[in-house]
């Protein structure tokens, strides 16, 4: 799957796609695809604040639970009610299958992110091929 | 989210490459480049309840004891009373420590008069092979490994034996449970065809030649015979799901080193009668001091959250650790979370709750009976 060019991501395989001071956050298709069928995902509240590189949540899969990390600082603004009832939306389609909405404290932060080519060096060095 | 190191220098069964082919992800499962899943862990889980699933499982260890003394040498070695199987029977079993903790839990096949073939774990396998060996050296009978000699296939799913029916001359009707056959299958003659496998379902194992070219052709014909059926590739992730769900035990979660027979609730596999063997001194004391003291029981976690292998099992308040988590995951089947416990045996009843720490915090969870399923009894 195609990693969009607009969206910036994490070593920890997050994306975030920032619009002025709003991002949106979820987890992208490598790390679907590492997790395999995914059947909860543990969103943090409309109003917390998360901070960058820390712990916001949690997906958990059969086989195994993998924490969220935040990709920059910010206050929760939306969560992604579907993903209650569908949390294998992330398996069909993890680009678009958004985890949670924030604005953004210090925008600035994102330029320490990882581009989409960045990203896609990193993850075939992780794979070795 | 994070993800683990890749690992090197791992064993591979002879369809690895097909596997690879066939985009299975795949895993290190003691020390062998497995498939863990191939379409998707819950895909393959379902198929084998509702139709068949394909499972290769050559990463299993088979060791064949010959000779005038190999019943009495698996009397010595296994649990189970082994004088009880006729030629072309199976029976569970178990090797025991003298402390009667485990050294492994294996398949015993009675292939002719003084001609067993016993079926191990792979993660074990060398320990195992230096066990029967030392085990069987005052017996007048010869051990040999045979593991590198099969590709085992696992035919599982109410839809098995149809599936495989079509690929052998052998009336599979006539091999009960836990019973086997010699046939042929996809032309390979004297093949060794069992009803037994790990997913509680009906079901079948063969053991074909270990030639990657015949390992590939046998694999592709039951998928052909199985395509009617909609059967799957299915790797060791739903192998694990499907046999937790029927509370089978797994070596180094459910049985270890540390765990013996009674606290594990293998007791109807060992049979104290049948005379001496390795681990029934110490059996028969566990016995006559009052029983295990701590028993695995089911746990059905009942708020929300998700209990894995290795979490401590709380009191009902969450505040003493009371056991710990030897397999826990979502039940694909039974859509509910579920896990396989230790606890001390006064909480061994059904409905007794508890709390599992799960990510810090305590969740309530019930004991309730296993397995927690059971396949359905077969419409006349």
């Amino acid at each position: 799957m195609a990693y969009p060019a607009n969206y910036r991501y994490t070593r920890e395989h997050e994306w975030i796609e920032v619009n002025g001071s709003a991002g949106t956050v979820g987890i992208t298709d490598y790390a679907q695809n590492s997790l395999g069928d995914i059947v909860f995902v543990e969103s943090p509240k409309v109003g917390d604040k998360v901070e960058k590189g820390k712990v916001f949540g949690s997906v958990e899969s059969v086989k195994a639970v993998s924490d969220l990390f935040a990709p920059v600082s910010g206050t929760v603004t939306a969560i992604n009610e579907e993903l209650a009832g569908s949390p294998e939306k992330i398996n069909t389609d993890a680009h678009t299958a958004w985890i949670m909405k924030i604005e953004l404290s210090d925008p600035s932060e994102v330029d320490s992110l990882l581009s989409v080519e960045d990203y896609e060096k990193f993850i075939k060095e992780e794979t070795g091929h | 989210m994070s993800t683990p190191a890749a690992s090197l220098a791992l064993r591979k069964t002879p369809l690895n490459a097909l596997h690879r082919r066939l985009g299975a992800k795949m895993v290190d499962f003691g020390g062998w480049d497995m498939p863990v899943e191939y379409s998707g862990l819950i895909a393959e889980h379902l198929t084998v309840r509702n139709s068949v699933g394909l499972f290769d499982v050559s990463h299993m260890g088979d060791m064949q004891l010959r000779g005038p003394g190999s019943l009495d040498a698996i009397q010595h070695l296994c649990m189970n009373d082994a004088s009880r199987l006729q030629v072309g029977q199976a029976q569970y079993s178990a090797m025991l420590y003298p402390e009667g903790t485990f050294v492994d839990d294996v398949i015993v096949h009675k292939l002719g008069e003084n001609d067993y073939l016993i079926v191990i774990n792979a993660g074990t396998r060398e320990k195992d092979y230096d066990w029967i060996r030392a085990g069987v050296s005052k017996f007048r009978s010869h051990v040999s490994d045979y593991s590198d000699y099969y590709t085992q296939l696992a035919i599982q799913g109410p839809r098995a034996a149809e599936t495989l029916q079509k690929l052998t001359s052998i009336d599979l009707s006539t091999i009960k449970f836990y019973w086997f056959r010699w046939g042929t299958v996809c032309g390979l003659p004297n093949t060794l065809i069992a009803r037994t496998g790990y997913t509680g379902e009906d079901g079948f194992e063969i053991y074909i030649p270990s030639d990657e070219a015949t390992s590939e052709r046998v694999w592709n014909e039951v998928i052909e015979a199985g395509k009617e059926f909609g059967i799957l590739p299915c790797g060791l992730g739903a192998r694990n799901t499907l046999r937790l769900e029927s509370a089978l035990s797994l070596y180094g979660h459910e049985i270890s080193e540390s765990l013996n027979v009674f606290e594990a609730g293998l007791d109807r596999f060992c049979k104290l009668d049948k005379g001496p063997f390795i681990g029934s001194g110490a059996l028969q004391k566990v016995l006559a001091e009052g029983g295990p003291q701590k028993r695995l029981v089911g746990l059905e976690v009942i708020e929300r959250g998700i209990a894995r292998d290795g979490y401590r099992v709380l009191d009902l308040e969450g505040r003493s650790p009371i056991g710990y988590v030897t397999s826990g995951s979502p039940a694909p089947f039974l859509k509910k979370n579920i896990a396989l416990a230790y606890v001390p045996r006064e909480y061994d009843v059904p409905g007794r709750e508890v709390s599992v720490e799960i990510r810090n915090s305590p969740v309530k969870a019930r004991v309730v009976p296993i397995p927690f399923y059971r396949k359905p009894k077969k419409q006349a």
